[in-house]
This record gives structure tokens, C-alpha cells and sequence, in this order.
């Protein structure tokens, strides 16, 4: 009983579906709150990130082109897989956060309900933000929302599984893919997510995970050509970066959700905005006559 | 007239190819193709369930419509002698099984097909004009054709030019037809006509229907959707638009057309799908070899599993099917 | 087809296990029913499937409470993302029994089950995933967050589980419960949904099942706890509820009948145009409120048009509802048979010229052949009245405008078709088309985000989409 080694697990990055180790072969010291090893995390580099671009891109042709429909389906059931591993995501939140076994109960209850709550998102979106428009002549007129591409996300450093799905759900909910870079203190949860997303019919490449550092990678995500939008809620507080990495986006103009102050409190209703931040209005015009 | 129309009986088409441009208008005259609703048709005949006897005579149908390929650069004439073989007797422990209906080669390869194939009653058909590409010039296309019926081929399935088509010089396309089918008469032997369309390149449901009919008033006796070298090949509503194409030539004409799939049919599911298709869109009488093929190469052995299966009661395996 | 005979594919009866008698479902259980029972039957074999209770006004009355308690103490109160959970439950278990619901409906209704396999139950299970994903999102509804509270509902036999779902999933999302009548020619699937409710642990009173006839569903529209009737059948009864509701505080939604014009232009995508004509009338066995029962066909290509429907018509295959090669089932009851024949028959006798497809009617059970009537006027019977069954009356028209005023000169608006290769015409003509759901190149076609409901006499409300919200929130509706 007591003499039984446990076989311990490796932490890889998740990039199109696989779980491939950093290409620098670097990893890092991962501590648990009270600062005792718990595991070497790989350290993604800029080439991971690259190769997560790649794979994000591939990705999203096929999953803009889903059903939002299929795309409900498929968060629900990433909730549905979640909720079946709460055990090892209790633990894991409790490890990395230093919460109480009851604190961080609630904590997966959230994060597995905020998953439910965005998958009703995936088909009412264009319900509530797109509408015909009454122009002022005989043309038949529509706003429609549309993903914008590709969305470089940095997770939060301290919500290491609410805060963490709460800036992915809402990226993908309408057809973007991500590359996301997970806490850097805290990726455990991330990693368990990501073997989560692999299971749950998530065509790969469409969430990439990268554990490590977002001031390392972030800039590479920010003045890359191919991404079409980045999320810097992760480096929350960090005013000099965060001005740093928009500068670097303005090269191609991604569409930039700023770093707050401080970390929002996940708990409040997220509203409309971190879904809506990563759309794109269409609006179609065609006459009406015979 | 008409906004747009199909012909009707006794419609006089005689007219409509005395010109590019009156050959335009009748082409782009044709009903349009709603895609949204062409695929779920062709998709709800997908759902129709064959099984027992009525499986049993498909499985055996689709073996004697097939045209057995072998069409690579590195083929050879030990390659051709095994696969007119296998077409001549496909399951060597079965000798109820029935012969496909033929072999398609390249033309330099058509001798050694016959050499095997004798008088086995199995067709031989060569791929000609410059084929799969079909860019070359005329007079070599004609050489090309000619160069294969003369050395035996009882059918040639020949490239329409994208190129041309899909720039508008329709006159063009249907002429060269016109000129390639006289070619496939040589002397005494006159071998039958397919036209490929490539509807992979042709892209568009509607260009498909117009190539059909340009290619049924030029002569073809069968019209093919691929070459198999360009992806998507054979698909089910593509092949939909073509035979709704030869059923209404035939009521506008009283003539039979045939239909090849050819490149993507892989499985025995894939093919009853088919001839479901074939029954209830063209109608019964085009359920026979002379009126349509499966142009295919793996999908025999997965006939043959699946007819064995029905014999045997047991799921067959790769190892009880020959390779070729 | 003497090549080719499709062998019978028999679906299997095994996957369902039909009870001898069935109860009433209420507060969470089955009970008795105080009323007379009465018995279903399979319309294509005429054999009696199970003896259903009928509830009297006892039981109304008991299951309006049940409903009223279950509103006030738990459905009410919960929070929107707990309700959410439920419906989604709900939306998984009728996808994992999705074969036992398909075959229990085609025996009861009749309908082929390759219908009931591959539209009714799989958009079953995406109304209730949809609304679900509604119950915590009700601030963004525009409609409020207010439930009405409880919802008495009455359905028709044509779709049983899809009307039942159309019905109760936006209900409960919205924070109501319900107290439900399925026809009562098609109990069956109402009473599984109820087990499958049980199998969710929905809370005891959420969803009250109670079958009967008309006089259970007269007593449920009017029992003085209910706060909402919503009802989907004949537009003669819709009339008749919104008088019994006069003067009173319900609010009503009604889902009545049709007579949908399908106009087909000179420039129609032929084939497509044929297979929606097709679709249009002989879906379902034509039992739809918004068939496309009216052709309205150009005139310069209504010869050609009609050539290609009757050759099409020709190969629909009519028979065993469980064969899943049958196109056309059996028409849902001896009654229904009898009005389809009266009209049909009426139409011959005012002139119209009558064809039917040539098939071969089983001799037990309820059936008829899909027929079409050539040189219908307007003033026909069969051009205005809904038959409700697989006719197809065909008319014509010149130009666009005559076709508007065709397809608009009746006193029904629930849906019309237009068939055409020029968009700016489709949009011309759909804004011009007094219907509640146009279709352009295509027919029939349902999805739980898309608003369905009629303008004038077929009905008032909207059921999908954000729109349907509108019928079970305070904020919706006067």
C-alpha cells in the first residue's frame, strides 16, 4: 500500500490535438502553492508558438463551418467530460491555489457551469447580436456575426481553472480557434483541460495550449501576421507590457482585449463582451424586386 | 420560350450548336441547380436500405458495371495481364461470380489487355486526348484516339478541355467531341464513346449539367464525371445531376445516354447507394453494363467481401480477396 | 422496377417495450385516470398498441396543483442555470433512446420511420439542447426574466414528440411548468417522455402528462389556475379557446391550420422545385398545418411542371410505416381518412380533374394515395379548405403579382414557398407574402432557432428562436 511508486505524470504542451514536448526541450519547475515539486513543466518556446498558429489556422476553416448547433454539442460535452473528472480537477485547483477541498469544489462547479453557459451561446448569438436592418430603401439588409480567425489568448496567472475557461469558452463558442497560454504558476488545471478537449470531440487545433511565460511568448503572439486578435487578461497589472504587446498588434491590427488592472472577479456574469470582442459584423445587402 | 427550360419532345437541337453563341443561350437556358437541394436529394436516396435478395442482385450488378483501372505512370504489362485476369474471374474461389464489364488502361498498354482478355466478352476501354490533363492539341488527341482503338479498344473515354469550357468556348468543346468520336470509328472497328468532364474542376452544378447536355448532343454515348486524379472525383449529387441529364435527353430525343462515376467509390455501401440513384432518377432502364459503369479499382474487392459475406454468413478479410 | 425490387428492411418493434395500459403522469409519478379509458391504435394495421387513461376534471385539477406547487417552490425559484441542467439532461436522454422514440412514434402516428428517424426525433432532442441553453440568458431575451407560471398546453397528433417539445422545452426554460394533453390518437410518445423526465429527476409537478380528448383539453384550457394556454390543432378549436379565455387574465398562443401556396416561376431550379413540391404535400402524409397544399405553378411551364411531378410522384413508395424504405405511411386515423376522401371527393364533383399516383393500398389500416388535382380554381373547396392529407391542389398564375394575390387570398398565413433562380424576386415576393414562415428553394424545413407561426387565421405567436420566448415570459406578450 505505502510502498506502491506512483507513476507520475509528464506535463507536455497541446498543439493540434497532440501532446507534443517543447521543441527547445526546456521545461520548468512547477511548485504547489506551499512550494513543494510537484512536476517540470514544459517551457513553450516561440517556435511552440509558431507551430500553434499553424494549428489554429488549419483548425478553423472546419470549425467556423460547424453548425453552431455542433459547436454547442461539443462544449456541452467538454462540461459533460469536465464534470466526470472533477476529482482530479478538485485536486488540481486545490494544489495549484492553495484552496480548501470545499473552496475548490465550488471553484469546478463554476468553471463547469460557465462551460454549460457558453455552450447555450454557440446558436443564439447571431440572435442577439445580429438583426435585419430597416435601410431606407427597397434592399433586403442583414448584420450576421462572424469569428474573426485566429485569437492568441493569455490565461489569467491566478484563476487557474475558472479564470482559464472563462477566456477560452467564449473565443471559440463562435468559431475562432485559440492558442493559449496558460498561468505560469498555476498550468496544472490548463493541462488537465487540455487532455478534457482532447477527449470531447474537439477537432484539434482548435484550443492550443502552451504552458510557460506569457512576457517570453506573448510578443511573438502579438506582432504575429496571422493571428487576428489577443486576449491579455493573463498579464493583469502589468501596464508596461501590456502597452508593449497592443504596439505590436497594431502591426496588423488585431482586435485587442486589453489587460485589466487586476484579475476581474470570475465569478460576476462575463456579458456579451468577451464573445463579442472576437466577432466580426457581416452585413449583406440584396434588392428586393422581381 | 421560356425564361429557362428543358427541352421537350421534339424540341429540334440541330439548331443550337450552329453557333457559340446559340449555343450559349441554350445552355445557360437550362434550369438552374439549387445545391442546398440537389445534395439533400441525393443524400435522402443514400438512406434507402438494400438488404437479402435485393442486395444480393446489386452486389452482382455493380461487379458486372465495373470497368477495372489501372491508369499510372508506372504500369506495366505484367500489371495490365493481372488485372484483365482478375476482371475476367475477380473471386478465383467463386466461379458464380460474374466478370466486370471492363478494363480501363492507358492506350500503349490496350495490346497486352487484349492479349489477355481474348474473347472473354470483357471490353477493353483506353483513356485517350491527352489524358487526365487533356491540354495538348487537337491533332494529337486524334492520334491518341486513334492510336487506341486501333490497337483494340472497344471504348474510349476521352477529357473534355476544362480549359475551354470554363472560358466560355463551348462551339470548341462540343466540336472536338464531334471530331474524336469520328476518330473512334477505325476502318471496321468502331470503339463506343465516354466523355470525362472532370466535374471536380468544373466545380459548379449547374456547369455540370450544361456539359452533360453539350456532350449528349455531340455523340457521346456515355458521359463520365472524373478522371480520378483530381479531387473531389465521383460524388453521389454530382452524379444525380447527370443521370436527371440522360433522362431528359432521352424524352426529349428517345435517346439512351450512358453514366460513369469514376475515383472515389470505394465501398460496396458507396456503390448500392449509387444504384439506388440510378433507379429512381434515371429510371430501371439504365440498370444494366451498357448503360453504367463504376469506374473503380479497390471498390471490387470490397464487392467481393461483401458478396462472399452473404454467401458465407461470415465477414470476409483482405487476405481472401486477391490484390490483383 | 423489375431489377431492382427494394427487399422489405423492416425497422425492429423489439427496441420499444409498449405497456398494456398506461396511467396519467403526475406530480413526478404515474397514476390512474378517474375518466373512461380508451384505447390507441397502430393506423397502419388497425391493431390496438395500449389502453391510455383519460383525465376528468378531478384530475385536471389535481395536476394544476401539482403544477402551481412545483411552480412556486422549486421550479420558480430556481436559478436559471440549474433549469438549464435539467433541459439538458432531458435533450441527452432522447438522444440516447432516440431509436425507441422513432419506432414508438411511427406505430402510433403512422408516419414512416424513416421521417420519425431522421427529422422528428433528432429535432426533438435540438429544441430541448437549444432552449436549454436559453434558461440562464433570459436578460438577453428582450423579453424579460419573468415566467408566466403554469402553462397548460394541448397537441396535435401530426408530430407528437416534436409538437410536445416545441411546447414544453421553451416553457420550462422560461421557469414555467406545465400540465400537457397529447392527442388523443398519439399518447405514446408523450407518456415515454414522461419516463424520461423521471429519468432526468425532474422535479415532481415540472411536467404534468395527461391524456384524454377533447373534453380534457377544454377543462385544462380553462381551469382558472392555468396563466397560459398554448395550443397547436384545427383553427375551429383555436377559435373556440380564444373565446373561452375572454375576460380572463391567460395568455394565448395558437398554432392553427394552413393552405400554403408553393409558387413555382418559369426560372425555377426545376428539379429542386419538383422534390420541394413533393416534399411540400406529401411529408408526413400531407398532416401538416404548413403543407404546401396549393401549387401555384407559372403558367408557361405548368405542363412541364406537372409531367415531372407525376413521373416523381410515380416512385414514392407507400406502405409499412416501419420499412425503412417507405416514403409515404398511413394516414393517422379512420376520421382523418374520411374528411381527406369527402374533400377529394368534393373536388371532382366542382370539375377539378384528379390524379393519383399509382400504388398499392395494404388492405388493413388507413391509407391514401398522394393525389394531385389539375384545373383548380380559387372558389374550390379543396383550394380553400385544409385537407390535411396528400393532396396537392394545382392552380396557376402569370405574373408575380397575380401569384401574391393568389397565394394571399385566404384567410389562413402560416407559410408559402418560392421557387426561382432570381434572389432579388424571392425577396420582393417574401415581403409581399402575408405568411409567417416563407420558404424560398425549399420547403418544410425546421430548426429550433427559427420562428415558426402564422399571420391572420392560423394563429397568433411565435414557437423557436428568441421570438418563441416571447410566449412564456411576462415581458413577451400582452
Amino acid at each position: 500500500m505505502s510502498n506502491r511508486i506512483d507513476v507520475r505524470k509528464t506535463y507536455k504542451l497541446f498543439i493540434g490535438g497532440a501532446f507534443p514536448r517543447s521543441e527547445s526541450g526546456y521545461s520548468y519547475v512547477v511548485d504547489d502553492h506551499k512550494g513543494t515539486f510537484v512536476a517540470n513543466a514544459a517551457l513553450a518556446s516561440r517556435k511552440d508558438a509558431r507551430d500553434a498558429v499553424v494549428a489554429a489556422r488549419k483548425a478553423f476553416g472546419g470549425w467556423s463551418g460547424r453548425t453552431a448547433y455542433n459547436r454547442a454539442q461539443i462544449l456541452y460535452r467538454v462540461a459533460e467530460v469536465m464534470e466526470d473528472r472533477r476529482p482530479q480537477f478538485v485536486q488540481a485547483v486545490q494544489q495549484s491555489e492553495g484552496l480548501s477541498a470545499s473552496k475548490a469544489d465550488k471553484v469546478v462547479d463554476a468553471a463547469v457551469d460557465r462551460l454549460v453557459w457558453y455552450a447555450g451561446w454557440a446558436d443564439k448569438l447571431a440572435q442577439v447580436v445580429g438583426n435585419a436592418n430597416p435601410v431606407a430603401g427597397p434592399f433586403f439588409n442583414l448584420s450576421t456575426p462572424e469569428p474573426t480567425g485566429v485569437v492568441a489568448v493569455l490565461a489569467p496567472e491566478e484563476s487557474s481553472l475558472l479564470g482559464l475557461v472563462s477566456v477560452i469558452a467564449p473565443v471559440i463558442v463562435s468559431g475562432n480557434t485559440a492558442v493559449v497560454v496558460s498561468s505560469y504558476s498555476r498550468p496544472l488545471p490548463a493541462v488537465n483541460l487540455a487532455e478534457v478537449l482532447a477527449t470531447s470531440d474537439l477537432p484539434g487545433g482548435v484550443v492550443n495550449i502552451l504552458t510557460g511565460r506569457a512576457a517570453t511568448i506573448a510578443p511573438w503572439l502579438a506582432s504575429h501576421m496571422d493571428v487576428n486578435a489577443i486576449d491579455l487578461t493573463g498579464i493583469a497589472g502589468d501596464a508596461a507590457l501590456a502597452a508593449d504587446l497592443e504596439v505590436a498588434a497594431a502591426d496588423n491590427l488585431k482586435r485587442v482585449r486589453r489587460a485589466p488592472a487586476a484579475e476581474p472577479d470570475w465569478s460576476e456574469d462575463p456579458g456579451l463582451e468577451p464573445m463579442t470582442s472576437f466577432l466580426e459584423i457581416k452585413t449583406v445587402w440584396h434588392p428586393m424586386g422581381v | 420560350m421560356p425564361t429557362t427550360s428543358t427541352p421537350g419532345v421534339g424540341w429540334d437541337l440541330s439548331d443550337v450548336t450552329r453557333s457559340d453563341a446559340a449555343l450559349r443561350r441554350f445552355l445557360h437556358g437550362l434550369p438552374g441547380v439549387d445545391q442546398v437541394g440537389a445534395e439533400a436529394r441525393a443524400a435522402a436516396l443514400g438512406t434507402r436500405s438494400i438488404k437479402t435478395t435485393a442486395k444480393e442482385q446489386a452486389l452482382d450488378l455493380a461487379i458486372r458495371m465495373v470497368d477495372l483501372t489501372t491508369l499510372e505512370g508506372q504500369d506495366t504489362p505484367g500489371k495490365v495481364r493481372a488485372l484483365a485476369s482478375k476482371a475476367m474471374r475477380p473471386d478465383p474461389t467463386d466461379p458464380t461470380c460474374p466478370a466486370t464489364a471492363a478494363v480501363c488502361v492507358y492506350p500503349d498498354l490496350v495490346g497486352v489487355a487484349k492479349d489477355t482478355l481474348g474473347d472473354s466478352g470483357v471490353n477493353i476501354a483506353a483513356v485517350a486526348t491527352a489524358f487526365p490533363s487533356g491540354r495538348a492539341a487537337r491533332d494529337i488527341k486524334l492520334a491518341d484516339t486513334r492510336d487506341a482503338v486501333e490497337a483494340g479498344a472497344d471504348e474510349i473515354d476521352m477529357v473534355i478541355d476544362r480549359g475551354a469550357f470554363l472560358s466560355g468556348r463551348y462551339l470548341e468543346v462540343f466540336e472536338e467531341i464531334v471530331a474524336v468520336k469520328e476518330a473512334c470509328t477505325q476502318g471496321e472497328r468502331s470503339a463506343h464513346l465516354k466523355v470525362i468532364f472532370e466535374t471536380g474542376e468544373l466545380q459548379t452544378y449547374d456547369n455540370v449539367r450544361r456539359a452533360s447536355w453539350l456532350a449528349m448532343m455531340a455523340g457521346g454515348h456515355f458521359i463520365k464525371t472524373s478522371t480520378g486524379k483530381v479531387q473531389p472525383a465521383a460524388t453521389l449529387p454530382v452524379t444525380m445531376i447527370m443521370l436527371e441529364a440522360v433522362r431528359d435527353y432521352r424524352l426529349a430525343t428517345g435517346q439512351m445516354v450512358g453514366v460513369k462515376p469514376a475515383g472515389g467509390i470505394r465501398t460496396a455501401k458507396d456503390a448500392i447507394k449509387y444504384l439506388v440513384m440510378v433507379n429512381e432518377v434515371a429510371g430501371p432502364d439504365w440498370l444494366d453494363p451498357d448503360w453504367f459503369r463504376f469506374g473503380a479499382s479497390t471498390l471490387l474487392n470490397d464487392l467481393l467481401m461483401q458478396r462472399t459475406k452473404m454467401r458465407t454468413g461470415r465477414y470476409s478479410g483482405p487476405d481472401y480477396v486477391t490484390l490483383d | 422496377m423489375s431489377i431492382f425490387q427494394y427487399a422489405p428492411a423492416p425497422e425492429s418493434r423489439a427496441v420499444v417495450d409498449i405497456k398494456e395500459s398506461y396511467g396519467l403522469f403526475v406530480n413526478g409519478e404515474f397514476t390512474s385516470g378517474a375518466g373512461t379509458a380508451f384505447k390507441t391504435v397502430n393506423p397502419a394495421t388497425e391493431e390496438v398498441l395500449a389502453e391510455v387513461a383519460e383525465a376528468d376534471a378531478s384530475d385536471v385539477d389535481r395536476a394544476v396543483k401539482a403544477a402551481r406547487k412545483a411552480y412556486d417552490k422549486v421550479w420558480g425559484p430556481m436559478p436559471g442555470r440549474e433549469r438549464a441542467k435539467y433541459l439538458y439532461r432531458i435533450a441527452r436522454i432522447i438522444q440516447e433512446r432516440s431509436r425507441e422514440l422513432a419506432v414508438l412514434e411511427t406505430l402510433d402516428n403512422g408516419k414512416p420511420i424513416k421521417e420519425a428517424r431522421d427529422v422528428d426525433v433528432p429535432t426533438v432532442a435540438a429544441h430541448f439542447f437549444y432552449y436549454a441553453g436559453w434558461a440562464d440568458k433570459l436578460e438577453h431575451s428582450g423579453y424579460g426574466t419573468t415566467p408566466l407560471g403554469v402553462a397548460g398546453q394541448v397537441i396535435p397528433w401530426n408530430f407528437p414528440l416534436l409538437m410536445l417539445a416545441w411546447k414544453v422545452a421553451p416553457a420550462l426554460a422560461c421557469g414555467n411548468t406545465v400540465v400537457l394533453k397529447p392527442a388523443e390518437t398519439t399518447p405514446l410518445t408523450a407518456l415515454l417522455f414522461a419516463e424520461i423526465c423521471q429519468q432526468a429527476d425532474l422535479p415532481p409537478g415540472v411536467v404534468n402528462i395527461l391524456t384524454g380528448a377533447g373534453e380534457t383539453g377544454r377543462a385544462i384550457v380553462e381551469h382558472p389556475g392555468v396563466d397560459k394556454v398554448a395550443f397547436t390543432g384545427s383553427t375551429d378549436v383555436g377559435k373556440a379557446i380564444a373565446r373561452a379565455v375572454a375576460g380572463t387574465d391567460k395568455k394565448v398562443t395558437l398554432e392553427l391550420g394552413g393552405k400554403a401556396a408553393n409558387i413555382v416561376f418559369d426560372d425555377a431550379p426545376m428539379d429542386q422545385a419538383v422534390e420541394g413540391i413533393v416534399n411540400g404535400i406529401f411529408f408526413n402524409q400531407g398532416h401538416v398545418c404548413c403543407a404546401g397544399s396549393r401549387l401555384l405553378v407559372q403558367e408557361s411551364v405548368a405542363d412541364e411542371v406537372l409531367e415531372r411531378l407525376k413521373r416523381r410522384m410515380a416512385t414514392l413508395r407507400l406502405g409499412d410505416p416501419l420499412d425503412k424504405n417507405t416514403d409515404v405511411g398511413a394516414i393517422n386515423s379512420a376520421a382523418q381518412l374520411a374528411r381527406i376522401r369527402e374533400l377529394s371527393e368534393a373536388g371532382e364533383a366542382e370539375g377539378a380533374e384528379r390524379w393519383s399516383a399509382p400504388c398499392e393500398l395494404p388492405t388493413s389500416g388507413y391509407w391514401f394515395a398522394p393525389t394531385l388535382f389539375t384545373g383548380v380554381s380559387q372558389a374550390h373547396r379543396i383550394a380553400r379548405e385544409e385537407i390535411f392529407g396528400p393532396v396537392l391542389s394545382v392552380l396557376t398564375f402569370r405574373t408575380p403579382s397575380e401569384a401574391v394575390e393568389k397565394a394571399n387570398n385566404t384567410p389562413y398565413g402560416l407559410s408559402a414557398g418560392i421557387w426561382t433562380e432570381k434572389g432579388s424576386r424571392i425577396l420582393d415576393v417574401a415581403g409581399r407574402l402575408r405568411a409567417g414562415v416563407v420558404w424560398a428553394n425549399t420547403f418544410n424545413k425546421f430548426d429550433p432557432t427559427s420562428p415558426f407561426g402564422g399571420y391572420k387565421e392560423s394563429g397568433y405567436g411565435r414557437e423557436g428562436g428568441r421570438h418563441g420566448l416571447a410566449a412564456y415570459l411576462k415581458g413577451g406578450q400582452a
